[in-house]
């Protein structure tokens, strides 16, 4: 088990708190992305086309707001899965301190 | 009560200490950290002072120690992680006994370290010595041993041989650096050339270079020649190279017998050494154990004895007379600390004190706990408060984290700060309070600061709507689009098109909190809050102005200077507002009066401010009131007669005053015609200068919306479920930029720009910051530097 450490303890301690930020803020763009939030219109990527092709609009939109939202979704679970591993690592690395050297 | 609005009353107290009990008293004060001790013996020499010799003592002591301690730094083995331990409970300043006791026992363990060290040190040369002598029999031993015994002797080679007295073969062997090696070989062929022999073999054991302490293989050589005047030169040139050179004997007999006796010499020089080494230990370990009680019992004692030097002895000599300032509301811990100091030195007679007048200002207290000593710091690294003045701290425990808020007003932002600084708050461990990491220390010092910067922060984010540079709509937003009722070919022929709230339906009244999220999509977002900030600046600014003027009342009170009020206060007062209070009236009105409907035919007010100065009139600039034309020419004239007249009324006023002292009219005069131009000057100037707060809070706005323009938004819009692992890489950069950038060089910029507004703007109405401050003669400070 000593072998799965390969960060100190300092990388680990970043690494949980971009992975708990990244987690809270991705979840919430996704919400806010599912939920067709007019603000974020200009991060969709929205294009003529799509606008002007539409049998019933505005669902051609929705469906794009819809894809960015599951891409935010699925990227806080990468976060979820960066955090436990470095919350891994910081118990290791606080298992570390205590042995004798 | 009050302890932060104004310094505490301090006042001069005698000491008059019984020559007993004078070192207990001054101990039981310096355990207090109570009174700041003043010099009466400024005309001596500090060579010449009574107790110099007790002084010098304690140094000798701690020079002992510094000795101690740099020996536990070079041989403790295992090392020591981190200072010397502080011990606790903190010892008491020794009483001369224990004193001595100190004094022999640090002496006598120093003086056994440097004869331990000693023989260890020579110990180890001659280990050194002999595995060299070692090493070099060893690895010649093939050499040798392979060369053919020498011819028999016939009598012709015999009678050559007499004559001629260089025929024998001799050895020199020795080992020689091995960095050394090639200048060694090249100097020996060139000064012997042909007539010797050298081998270089390698040791294969590592072995210390005396001087420097470092392991190297030494190179063990063998030089063979023939001749005695061969032979000066090696040995001359072998003593150049600083080689250590061992008698060699020809035969492989002797050659063995050496050998063991070497090999028994080392062993027991061994074992002597591994004894010594822990012995040493063992003396070390005493060390480590008794120096910290030591140097702090010590350091307590030199200082007492330099109080002691301060103070200056009565006629009769029986006691010492210390001059002190002390705060007047713990006179009484005073007298209790003079009693136990009396009681501990079993003298009868008591130490007391006398009060005296104060020659002078008198130092300034604040007792401040961790929370506001953030916000006196700021306020005392532009000045130490006079004594007795109104000190801005308080006022500043609100204002600054305020001020900051709004120029750096992000709900995210403020977030991410608002939890750093809490995360900070829990770490209240006794080693991030004493780090020795300076930043480190500064940042959490201001913790409780940054705290309240972030908490307002969020309260300004929420205010202009921005979060990470998006807006929040929690409430429907008060714009609609369907009653403008455009048709589709107005919606495609037009790139941008304006939303007009004289149209009904349109604007369905004002935002509940804040800034309506509509704007974010607006063309004309800027011009909007442009507007909105730069009077909020202004206004901000005449508010905060006003509030220091307004301070200066109670700094007059105080010193009685009720003329200053009439003829300073009341036409600064005046002139400020009749100028500056009359635009905010101008900005609040036309914000009440003129609605959306009537947006096309608001009143400019910056045309109407001009023309009162110009006294001119625009004739199609509606006035915001009836009779508007009338007051501006009206709030002109005040404000001019004003400050004419408070030059004037001040410079007399202070000839009445101040018949006794050498003045000179004209002088005064200049000096308040100069303040009241320097503060109308600067009334305007600073009113302007509080424009950085919309300029601040448009920089981060701007920042913070590039950010994500120009990195989030590019994850996002990537297409197919690679956009996912595109947005967890492209976030880390987001999150690495902002803290780097929008936080911590954003959150520096506000932070200095908010202390300036402080000090500048805000302080200069009021604050003079001219005094110094107490000093207590404390143990725990002397403590912490060791």
């Amino acid at each position: 088990m000593a072998s799965c450490l390969f960060c100190g303890p300092k990388l680990a301690a970043c690494g949980i708190v971009i992975s708990i930020w990244g987690v809270i803020m991705l979840a919430m763009l996704g919400i806010f992305f599912t939920t067709h939030s007019a603000v974020l219109i200009e991060d969709v990527p929205v294009t003529e086309e799509d606008m002007r092709e539409d049998k019933t609009p505005p669902n051609n939109v929705y469906s794009l707001y819809n894809q960015v939202g599951f891409n935010c979704f699925i990227a806080a679970g990468i976060y979820v899965a960066v955090g436990l591993l470095s919350f891994c690592q910081i118990k290791l690395n606080k298992r570390n301190e205590y042995l004798v050297h | 009560m009050g302890a932060l609005f104004r310094s505490e009353e301090v006042c001069l107290v005698q000491l008059f200490l019984q020559s007993g009990s004078a070192y207990n008293c001054v101990s039981e004060l310096g355990e207090l950290g109570l009174v700041e001790f003043r010099d009466l013996n400024t005309q001596v020499n500090s060579f010449q002072r009574k107790f110099i010799s007790e002084v010098r003592r304690c140094e000798e002591m701690e020079t002992t120690f510094a000795f101690l301690e740099q020996e536990i730094g070079r041989s403790l083995w295992p090392p020591l992680i981190g200072p010397l331990p502080v011990p606790s409970p903190a010892p008491f300043a020794p009483q001369p006994r224990e004193l001595m006791a100190i004094e022999e026992e640090s002496e006598r363990l120093a003086w056994e370290l440097r004869e331990v060290s000693r023989n260890r040190d020579s110990l180890r040369s001659q280990l050194t010595l002999l595995s060299q002598y070692r090493g070099v029999l060893i690895q010649t031993h093939p050499l040798t041993a392979s060369q053919a015994p020498p011819p028999p002797q016939s009598l012709e080679t015999a009678a050559l041989m007499d004559h001629r007295q260089d025929t024998r073969l001799c050895f020199v062997a020795g080992v020689v650096h091995p960095w050394k090696v090639p200048v060694f070989e090249r100097l020996l062929w060139r000064a012997c050339r042909g007539y010797i022999i050298v081998d270089f073999r390698e040791m294969e054991q590592r072995l210390e270079v005396p001087e420097t302490g470092e392991k190297v293989h030494w190179m063990v050589f063998l030089i063979s020649f023939w001749g005695d005047q061969i032979g000066q030169k090696v040995k001359k040139i072998c003593d150049c190279f600083h080689t250590h050179t061992f008698a060699y004997p020809e035969h492989t007999a002797e050659r063995e017998e050496i050998l063991i006796g070497l090999q028994n010499r080392i062993m027991d020089i061994t074992t002597v050494l591994s004894q010594t080494e822990g012995y040493l230990q063992q003396l070390l370990a005493r060390c480590v154990v008794a120096l910290p009680r030591w140097k702090v019992s010590v350091a307590k004692c030199k200082a007492v004895q330099t109080v002691l030097n301060l103070c200056s002895p009565s006629v009769t000599d029986k006691c010492l007379i210390a001059e002190a300032w002390c705060p007047a509301r713990k006179l009484l811990l005073l007298q209790s600390a003079l009693i136990e100091g009396t009681r501990k030195s079993g003298s009868m007679v008591d130490s007391f004190y006398n009060r005296l007048p104060s020659p002078g200002s008198p130092p300034t207290l604040f007792t401040t706990n961790s929370f506001t000593s953030a916000f006196q710091s700021l306020v005392e690294a532009y000045g130490v408060a006079a004594y007795r003045e109104i000190n801005p701290a308080v006022f500043t425990i609100v204002t600054f984290p305020f001020l900051f808020a709004v120029m750096f007003g992000d709900v995210g932002h403020g977030l991410l700060m608002a939890l750093a600084a809490l995360w900070m708050i829990r770490q209240d461990t006794p080693k991030n309070i004493r780090s020795s990491n300076e930043l480190w220390r500064l940042f959490y010092e201001g913790r409780f600061l940054i705290l309240l910067m972030g908490l307002f922060s969020i309260y300004t984010g929420a205010i202009y709507n921005e979060c990470f540079s998006k807006g929040l709509s929690l409430f429907p937003s008060g714009w609609h689009l369907q009653p403008m009722n455009w048709s589709d070919e107005t919606l495609r022929g037009n790139q941008f098109l304006t939303l007009d709230p004289s149209v009904s339906g349109v604007f369905l009244g004002p935002y509940p909190f804040g800034i309506d999220p509509m704007w974010h999509l607006a063309n004309n977002h800027l011009s909007f809050l442009n507007s909105y900030k730069m009077k909020m600046s202004v206004i901000t600014g005449v508010l905060h102005m006003t509030f220091g003027v307004c301070l200066s009342f109670f700094n007059y009170s105080h010193r009685g200077q009720w003329s200053s009020v009439f003829l300073v206060l009341l036409p600064e007062l005046l002139f400020l507002q009749s100028l500056f209070g009359y635009l905010l009236v101008l900005v609040v009105l036309k914000w009440l009066l003129f609605g959306p409907a009537a947006s096309d035919t608001a009143p400019s007010i910056l045309v109407h401010f001009i023309n009162m100065f110009l006294m001119a009139d625009s004739k199609d600039n509606t006035p915001l009131f009836s009779g508007q034309g009338q007051q501006h020419p009206l709030v002109t004239d005040t404000s001019s007669i004003n400050t004419l007249h408070g030059d004037l009324e001040r410079g007399e006023r202070e000839e009445d005053e101040e018949v006794i002292e050498k003045f000179d009219a004209a002088e005064v005069f200049m000096e308040q015609a100069i303040h009241t131009i320097e503060f109308c000057l600067g009334c305007i100037s600073n009113t302007a200068s509080y424009l950085r707060l919309w300029a601040l809070s448009l920089a981060h706005a701007q920042l913070s919306d590039v950010l994500w323009v120009m990195v989030m938004r590019i994850s996002l819009s990537w297409q197919g479920m690679l956009g996912s692992v595109v947005l967890a890489v492209v976030f880390s950069l987001f999150a690495l930029l902002t803290v780097s950038i929008l936080l911590v060089m954003e959150g520096l910029s506000a932070f200095l720009h908010a202390l300036r507004l402080h000090w500048v703007e805000f302080q200069h109405k009021f604050y003079s910051g001219t005094g110094y401050k107490l000093n207590p003669f404390s143990f725990s400070s002397i403590i912490d530097s060791l």
